[in-house]
């Protein structure tokens, strides 16, 4: 056993809150320290906002769950001071390779793009993203951030008044009471918060089941993710094989509905598939198995008043295209400087209504591309298949069949097309970079162009005069003043301008775009501002 | 003559995908045949073609003698 799920990450300790005669009040109280908890909970600290994260538990999730993550989410990670790490330590992968029975199908390559800092994906495991993410807030309360963790920290009731929430929390000494001022709740997929709020949860469930297996082994298998459809050492089902650091290997095994679980996870059954699929000759051990079943559903609201969810709580999906975790981060990259300004009397508390509006957007593109990624993967009738086999076949001898494999549609940012922060896009520009765009990176002399876009709004000038600040109810923007001269590779033009001379974007502070004109113009962008604060 | 297209050809083939799927969905087998060849029908007639229909029905007969163009 990994030594890893042992040892407290975050152990408990007894707080002064416990202690209080009145319930200690926080300006933000975060229930769940995954991915997306501790990421939330980082990007407010290092706005200075007081939060404490509280969590059942106090050591990293066991097994490596989430792996995938991509560019986008590792451009948020670089903004929260630890993209680095990740990266490092992550094993980067950008072919994968799709087979059919014995034969490989094709092979696609996920970024065939210059110019980005951070490759398309990164395999990691869960732990250790985890591991890192505690280890910046360690660097936060160095640095005097106030940035608590609680470690078997169980949240027993809760309730929810107009202008705070109230918590009652179980820890090993007893409970004890706290308020904050806003709850994000990130406790996942089976989210008690949710239970105890009496919010529903509903979407459609798979009828199939996915053995994961982590096995550690000497192999020389290639940085790929690879996929089988109808392998003869899973028959009439579908395989996955990825890599992940510490030469752990991620494998999926479609096991199909009517199945005795307890049975199939038993290592004498599991170890002569995976012996089947390996090669006899290949050295294993195993380090975690599972057997999971999943379920497309999303809360029909995220904010409930002071209540947020954020991640799995508040939608859920297939693993084909590591929708999970990544879209959990972006979650939270949308929500915290939002509620920032709102907890500053900055904007108002409407701007959190586009929380939902643009998060419920993403999470309904990544239900629908992993429903369909399933129902390609299993298919659910004899036509299905007959379609998916014949894709498959027509797909190694003609391209024009490629597109219509899907073995999983990996994670992309969304586009907030139709957000309320919006502007209407006055630019004859990219289409890439039309408004609610993600901001694509670009290599510069001077580095790359995301980092320099930073966490806050941005005016961002290509050949264009602009005032270098502008203040507009509070906010304040701060102009990036680029020049296609020093743009040796052409690809600032290519991704933000296109054919047009000059261009000014507003962009949000998670780098999203909010509007964009080929000239500044005072008042349209001052609208555009508070239209992207949510003021108009 | 115009050649068959046997490079990606349809935008958002995802959705058209689904939507293929969605049009046989709660269909038993014969009925979905009977669909995918009226489908082929219409498709054909659409294209017109002969040269072109003769190149697809090679194509998806995975048939790799030379076509006489």
């Amino acid at each position: 056993m990994n030594k890893i799920f042992e040892t407290p990450l975050y152990p408990y300790s007894h707080g002064p809150d416990e202690d209080a005669q009145v319930p200690v009040r926080h300006q933000v109280v975060i229930v769940g320290a995954g991915p997306v908890g501790l990421a939330a909970a980082i990007d407010l600290a290092q706005h200075d906002v007081d939060v404490v994260i509280v969590d059942d538990n106090d050591k990293v999730s066991f097994g490596s769950r989430a792996i995938c993550f991509a560019k986008r989410p590792l451009e948020i990670l670089d903004r929260l001071g630890c993209g680095q790490p990740m990266v490092d330590k992550g094993v980067e992968w950008d072919l994968g390779k799709v087979f059919f029975d014995e034969r490989e199908v094709y092979s696609f390559d996920l970024l065939p793009e210059d110019g980005h800092q951070r490759p398309a994906f990164i395999n990691l495991q869960q732990y250790y993203l985890e591991e890192y993410l505690v280890a910046r807030v360690r660097e936060l309360q160095a640095e005097g951030k106030k940035i608590e963790i609680r470690g078997r920290n169980k949240v027993s009731a809760i309730g929810t008044h107009p202008d705070h929430v109230a918590l009652e929390i179980d820890t090993p000494e007893g409970s004890y009471n706290i308020e904050a001022d806003w709850l994000i709740a990130c406790d996942g997929a089976n989210s008690t918060l949710r239970a105890m709020l009496g919010k529903d949860f509903v979407g459609r469930v798979f009828e199939d089941n996915f053995l994961i297996a982590d096995v550690v082994m000497d192999a020389d298998f290639p940085t790929e993710r690879w996929f089988w459809f109808d392998p003869p050492f899973n028959r009439g089902q579908s395989a996955l094989l990825h890599k992940q650091p510490d030469g752990v290997w991620r494998i999926d095994l479609q096991l199909g509905w009517d199945i005795d679980k307890e049975r199939e996870k038993r290592p004498e059954n599991v170890i002569p598939r995976l012996k089947e699929m390996l090669g006899d000759d290949v050295e294993f051990e195993l380090e975690w198995v599972s057997i999971y079943t999943f379920q497309c559903r999303r809360m029909e609201q995220f904010r409930h008043d002071r209540v947020i969810f954020a991640g799995d709580s508040a939608h859920q999906v297939s693993p084909f295209g590591a929708r999970g975790a990544n879209s959990g981060l972006q979650d939270s990259d949308n929500l915290c400087w939002k509620l920032k300004l709102v907890m500053d009397g900055k904007a108002p508390e409407s701007l959190l209504d586009s929380y939902d509006n643009e998060r419920i957007h993403g999470a309904e593109e990544n239900i629908l591309n992993s429903s369909r990624s399933t129902d390609f993967i299993t298919p659910k009738s004899e036509i299905s298949r007959l379609f998916r086999d014949s894709v498959l076949n027509l797909a190694e001898a003609y391209e024009f069949a490629r597109p219509l494999v899907n073995a999983g549609r990996l994670s992309v940012p969304c586009t907030y097309d139709g957000s309320p922060l919006n502007s209407s896009d006055a630019l004859a520009g990219p289409n890439r970079t039309r408004p609610g765009s993600p901001c694509p990176d670009v290599e510069l002399p001077g580095g790359y162009l995301l980092p320099r876009l930073g966490d806050r709004f941005t005016l961002l000038t290509i050949d264009a005069d602009a005032p270098d600040l502008i203040e507009e109810d509070g906010i304040t923007v701060e102009r990036l003043a680029l020049s296609v001269k020093d743009d040796p590779t052409l690809l600032l033009k290519d991704r933000y301008l296109g054919d047009c001379e000059s261009a000014v974007y507003l962009i949000r502070p998670d780098q999203h775009v909010a509007a964009r004109r080929p000239a500044y113009d005072d008042l349209q962008f001052r609208a555009a501002i508070r239209r992207a604060t949510g003021k108009e | 003559m115009a050649d068959l297209i046997l490079t990606p050809n349809i935008d958002g083939a995802d959705d058209f995908y689904a939507d293929l799927l969605d049009t046989h969905d709660g269909m038993d087998t014969a009925d979905s045949h009977a669909l995918n060849a009226r489908l082929v029908l219409v498709l054909a007639n659409h294209i017109g073609d002969r040269a072109v229909l003769s190149q697809a029905l090679k194509a998806a007969a995975f048939d790799q003698k030379e076509d006489t163009q």
